[in-house]
């Protein structure tokens, strides 16, 4: 005891100093439990007063009135109805919101689709095919760079590349491809998905990597020597096993995209419908109780493809 | 290895690097158009080269007060930061044993990440909205708003930030040994002084890596504060602001100014946290290097 106090001084003093005070301290020390809610309370407190209760006023709130000016905190389905007007009456055809939503989930699939597939192949090449520690750690932060900055200027980005006299554009001129600048390639559903797909695509790789990293190569070696071809250890072997990261990744890309209004907004030139933009819209006209009964309708949209999802696996076990 | 690799790693290289320029290409592409010369327009070819767009910014373009907005980004991006490096470490510190309300907190940090943020954003402004009715009806008739940059801006900036704080610490802890500190009690280290001289400094590269994603996440974050943030706008909202009306390339050069800071900020941190390693590398430990 004695050696190592005296090492202990002269390693950091103030250290030995303080173990005096430590004993002298046992007596009144504080229970663990309580030391527990002093340091996860803070946090605690922040997601209550700025997550959890303005979520259930995003609830009630979708039950009161409104008129052209303000809040009327009186029940009323109006902010329901007035969102599902002509529902019924327009049946067997969608009406807008049917619409939206559909227009929605077609635009999120589509990004799902794109991004598993670059995010799979990207994290595939990370984990089994960059063997020294230094450069995958080089690689990987290459691909965090982006995700540090802007989402706006990353969509801006594309206009001088698209543009009707952008570089894609002219370029197919100059040889010969087409005869006129194409118009779909800006302010279109295909840049809509180009921009989710370029900004998003961070949200799969990192999952599925994590998940990747952690199969022991041995399987891997295990399917080779028992005779398995290339295709059938990535099915069989690779593929369960990146099951967790690949779910996770899927729950973060299809809830941004579901709720997104911006990248919509931005490169759909404010002109393409989805479920985020009604909501922004009904705000812009000041209707509060529709934007909420909106968010509402989001809400366990969203909620219900999370838990058809995370049935497939438990998010707690893969952190 | 000696075999030579495989065909697949050629043809994943080549997607690897193609996914790469496919991030990259198109920010560089804005990057080289906020040089165009007085005459250059929104596309390539360059008109000339010329710094006079990034000029007429710190001039103030006339349309929004910019040099306000980065100054009100700037302080927000580190209110955020500090608070949460903190409160991440702090309930990063709790996880480690069981406590009541554990997974009430895992899941609300969850939730947070990954309810649609425009939702969170509604929420808070309806939020704040009640307050201020609430205290023009009872208190001061002539109240304005509680809403605002440190109040709602922060809190709806935090329930973005504080999430990745605390899956990063997550990550943290799974990797520490705790017999590090089981060896700083043993010597007779206080819980305060084990966590200062044993633990913090083990965790402190990564602990940067938290004040890295609290403070760039703040500086870019737009959907959240769309409708929390009150009466100012951030840099991000004006600049989203001015992708409809303008058509000069003051906008890239904006978004070159914007970049610019973000890159300063992951080059400092990425430099600090390289340091730190090293740091720990050589001063560390000496355990099986024998006796000097």
């Amino acid at each position: 005891m004695d050696t190592s106090e005296n090492i202990l001084h002269q390693a950091s003093p103030g250290l030995a100093r303080g173990s005096d005070t430590a004993r002298n301290a046992k007596a009144a020390r504080l229970s663990p439990s309580f030391i527990s809610w002093l340091q996860a309370g803070p946090m605690m407190l922040v997601f209550l007063a700025f997550f959890l209760i303005p979520l259930v006023f995003v609830v009630i709130v979708s039950f009161w009135d409104y008129n052209e000016y303000q809040l009327l905190p009186a029940f009323s389905g109006r902010g329901y109805s007035d969102t599902f007007e002509g529902c019924i009456a327009q049946l067997p055809d969608l009406c807008t919101i049917g619409k939206t939503y559909l227009k929605t989930l077609k635009l999120c699939f589509m990004v799902w689709a794109i991004t598993l597939f670059i995010g799979f192949w990207v994290a595939y090449f990370l984990a089994f095919h960059v063997k020294s520690k230094t450069w995958q750690m080089g690689l990987s932060l290459l691909c965090t760079i982006p995700f540090w900055t802007s989402n706006v200027i990353r969509m801006i980005a594309w206009i001088p590349l698209l543009g009707r006299n952008g570089l894609v554009n002219s370029g197919l001129v100059k040889t010969g491809l087409i005869n006129q600048p194409v118009e779909w390639l800006l302010y279109s559903e295909f840049s809509v998905v180009l921009a989710l797909v370029h900004l998003f695509t961070f949200f799969m790789v990192v999952p599925i990597f994590n998940s990747m990293v952690r199969i022991d190569k041995s399987l891997i070696e295990a399917a080779y020597d028992a005779g398995a071809t290339g295709f059938q250890t990535l099915v069989n072997v690779v593929i369960p096993l990146a099951k967790p990261g690949i779910v996770i990744g899927s729950i973060f890309v299809i809830t941004i995209v579901m709720g997104d209004f911006i990248t919509i907004g931005v490169m759909g030139g404010q002109q393409i419908a989805a479920a985020g933009k009604i909501i922004e819209t009904r705000l812009n006209a000041l209707q509060f109780p529709a934007a909420a009964a909106n968010a509402v309708i989001l809400l366990a949209i969203t909620f219900l493809i999370i838990t058809m999802m995370s049935r497939i696996v438990d998010i707690r076990k893969e952190l | 290895m000696k075999e030579g690799r495989p065909r697949s790693f050629y043809v994943l290289a080549i997607f690897f690097a193609a996914y790469v320029l496919f991030l990259y290409g198109p920010m560089i592409a804005i990057y080289i158009l906020s040089f165009q010369g007085p005459q250059g327009g929104l596309t390539f070819p360059m008109n000339g080269v010329s710094t006079y767009w990034l000029a007429k910014l710190f001039q103030g373009t006339g349309i929004v007060d910019l040099g306000a907005a980065f100054r009100r980004s700037l302080l927000l991006g580190l209110v955020v930061m500090a608070v949460t490096v903190v409160l991440s470490v702090a309930a990063g510190m709790a996880f480690r044993r069981k406590f009541k309300a554990q997974s009430i907190l895992f899941y609300s940090a969850i939730a947070s990440l990954i309810v649609p943020s425009i939702i969170t954003s509604l929420g808070i402004s309806l939020e704040f909205r009640i307050i201020d009715d609430l205290i023009k009806a009872h208190w001061n008739e002539n109240f304005e708003t509680s809403m605002g940059l440190l109040t709602s801006g922060l809190g709806a900036h935090l329930t973005w930030t504080l999430p990745f704080g605390l899956l990063i610490m997550f990550a943290i802890f799974n990797r520490f040994d705790p017999r590090l500190e089981e060896a700083a009690r043993d010597l007779g280290a206080t819980p305060w002084q084990t966590f200062r001289y044993v633990v913090l400094p083990i965790i402190l590269p990564s602990v940067i890596g938290i004040g890295l994603f609290g403070f760039t996440l703040s500086w870019d974050e737009l959907a959240r504060s769309s409708q929390a943030i009150g009466p100012v706008n951030t840099l991000p909202l004006d600049l989203q602001g001015l992708t409809t009306t303008v058509t000069k390339p003051d906008i890239y050069a904006l978004g070159t100014v914007i970049s610019a800071v973000s890159f300063a900020v992951i080059t400092l941190a990425l430099g600090t946290i390289h340091m730190l390693n090293k740091r720990q590398a050589a001063k560390g430990s000496d355990a099986g290097k024998g006796l000097v």
